[in-house]
């Protein structure tokens, strides 16, 4: 045969690297992101994310927009946290008019910011389970996730792109059903929770597809500048709400779980136990709520900050979000620049992904939970 | 993880007892659901599906859904007095009013009144972010509880006056 002569044979022994196109439109990239792999077998030997399907220019658009017109866009950056990125904008802007808020206000944030960690957590579990081959956890996360939804719904008349926070307060005061609501959600949610992990956290599968799968050093996470769970997976208890509390969360108590090894499982971990600390911050807000009004005593009606710069961060589900705004004292803002956090994050990818499989990628994608919106923007 | 090692650890593994926690909790389910009424929408309950469109979701009032422009219920006149606030407080600019003067009648005298002539609407662009109706002194213009905007072509995402006024048509099936 012809493969006897020895160039043959070394033609057929050859070592090639194979490029491979993952997305920009695979289900498992959640959302258009493109990763560009190098593969030699089955084993990632290089990567690169091309990114940028979704950009809108929303940094550039918020320019021309007067700042009450800008929320709705900070809706639909990470449009699975849209309170959350209301949240940032609108105590940037107050912070720049020296607003001070009633208390009613801020605990409603607090309580509306809460959910939509819980929402996005829960969206998060089930599409990194699904990614993974755990169904039905994608169907259990998309029903608890529903009923945060309709509270929505119910309070700021939108499922997903809520809306709900003005510059001074709040749109509306909560429908009267609200606490209830919240209350009984608060009531099935950790059962469910423990439900999920009695599914997940002692599966072989899971386990053998999660742990030591992206390890993640604390000190390379630190360096990459990450945040959020991805950064309390290798064990720094860093998280905004403490570092530099805004709002009223210094009222309340909760703790930070962090993560030791680093690794798929540890940042599986560290979000589940999130999801608890949410429930116990929205029980102690509801309980607490106080009454008054919802919008602060003189907001004026044409809203024109003074001169001036500010830079404010919130945590948000994915990470640290931070908005830098310029103002020039007229009704739109000069500059405004946002701090994506997914952005950030997704730069992990190659650090975590090089040397695993090409299958583990899909698990890499969901454990450091992008959304491509916030990304591109 | 050396906890995992144990000798217990081992003969669970061998029995598979992990799959079978986690089997447990989709049977419970399972068998929930052959018991359970069927009554979509209630998280406690174990079969947690709605029947659209056969059954209609009742959406919260305040639901930023498709827009309708207010007649007043007593004369029958546009609520609207075009003062195109809605147009410019719409980020996307979705919203353009047209305006005439025309000479009313009061009384005795003639005045020269503002009065709403046209109407556009673009639902295509629009994003339900509700900030033309919170701003709107008459509440006239209102984004009500319908959802259900498909049309067939993109000429007919641009609502005008008419379409504005009388609503959507909506289609409801039987169960
Ligand atoms: S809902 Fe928002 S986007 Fe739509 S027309 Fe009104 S202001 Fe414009
Ligand atoms: S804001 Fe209201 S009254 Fe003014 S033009 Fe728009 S719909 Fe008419």
């Amino acid at each position: 045969m012809a493969s006897d002569t020895p160039s043959a044979a070394a033609h057929v022994f050859e070592q090639t690297e194979m490029l491979l196109n993952m997305g920009p439109q695979h289900p498992s990239t959640h959302g258009v992101l493109r990763v560009l792999l190098k593969l030699d077998g089955e084993t990632v030997v290089d990567l690169d994310c091309d990114i940028g399907y979704l950009h809108r220019g929303v940094e550039k658009i918020c320019e021309h927009d007067t700042y009450p017109m800008i929320t709705p866009y900070f809706d639909r950056l990470d449009y699975v946290a849209a309170v959350n990125g209301d949240l940032v904008y609108v105590e940037a802007v107050e912070r720049l008019m020296g607003v001070e808020l009633p208390r009613r206000a801020e605990y409603l944030r607090v309580i509306l910011a809460e959910l939509q960690r819980i929402a996005s957590h829960l969206l998060w579990l089930a599409t990194h389970a699904l990614d993974i081959g755990a169904a039905t956890i994608f169907l259990y996360a998309f029903r608890e996730r529903e009923e945060i939804l309709k509270i929505f719904e119910n309070f700021t008349g939108a499922r997903l792109t809520a809306h709900a926070f003005r510059i001074g307060g709040l749109q509306w005061d909560a429908n009267p059903e609200f606490v209830r609501d919240v209350l009984a959600f608060l009531d099935i949610l950790p059962g469910r929770i423990d439900e999920y992990e009695t599914i997940l956290s002692e599966n072989r599968i899971w386990l053998a597809r999660t742990v030591g799968i992206g390890v993640l050093t604390a000190a390379d996470a630190i360096d990459t500048g990450l945040t959020g769970p991805v950064l309390r997976g290798s064990g720094v208890a860093y998280d905004v709400r403490r570092a530099a509390p805004y709002s009223v969360y210094p009222e309340f108590d909760f703790e930070i779980p962090t993560g030791d090894t680093g690794d798929t499982y540890d940042r599986y971990l560290v979000r589940m136990q999130e999801l608890r600390q949410s429930v116990r911050i929205v029980r102690q807000a509801i309980e607490g709520l106080p009454e008054g009004s919802v919008m602060a005593a003189r907001v004026p009606r044409v809203i024109k900050p003074p001169a001036g710069e500010v830079f404010h961060t919130n945590e948000s589900p994915k990470g640290e979000i931070g908005v830098y705004l310029v103002s020039d004292g007229t009704n739109t803002p000069y500059r405004l620049r946002v701090r994506p956090p997914c952005f950030v994050n997704l730069q992990a990818l190659k650090q975590l992904a090089v040397g695993h499989l090409v299958a583990d990628v899909v698990a890499l994608i969901g454990t450091i939970d992008i959304v491509l919106g916030e990304v591109d923007r | 993880m050396s906890e995992r090692r144990s000798i217990g650890s081992v003969l669970s593994r061998l029995l598979l007892v992990d799959l079978f926690k986690g089997l447990a909790v989709t049977l419970r389910y399972n068998a929930r659901a052959l018991v359970e009424a069927r009554d979509g929408a209630d998280p406690t309950q174990a079969i947690y599906t709605a029947q659209y469109p056969k059954e209609r979701p009742l959406v919260g009032e305040r639901w930023r859904g498709a827009p309708k422009l207010n007649n007043d219920p007593r004369t029958g006149e546009s609520l609207c007095i075009a003062c195109n606030i809605c147009a410019l407080v719409c980020p996307v600019d979705v919203i353009s009013v047209g305006q005439a003067n025309r000479e009313v009648r009061d009384g005795e005298k003639r005045k020269k009144k503002k009065v709403l002539t046209t109407f556009e609407f673009d639902t295509s662009r629009c994003m339900f972010c509700g900030l033309c109706q919170e701003q709107c002194p008459t509440l006239c213009l209102e984004l009500t509880q319908e959802f259900e905007l498909a049309v067939e072509s993109r000429a007919g995402l641009v609502w005008d006056r008419e379409m504005l006024e009388k609503g959507i048509h909506v289609v409801t099936y039987k169960k």
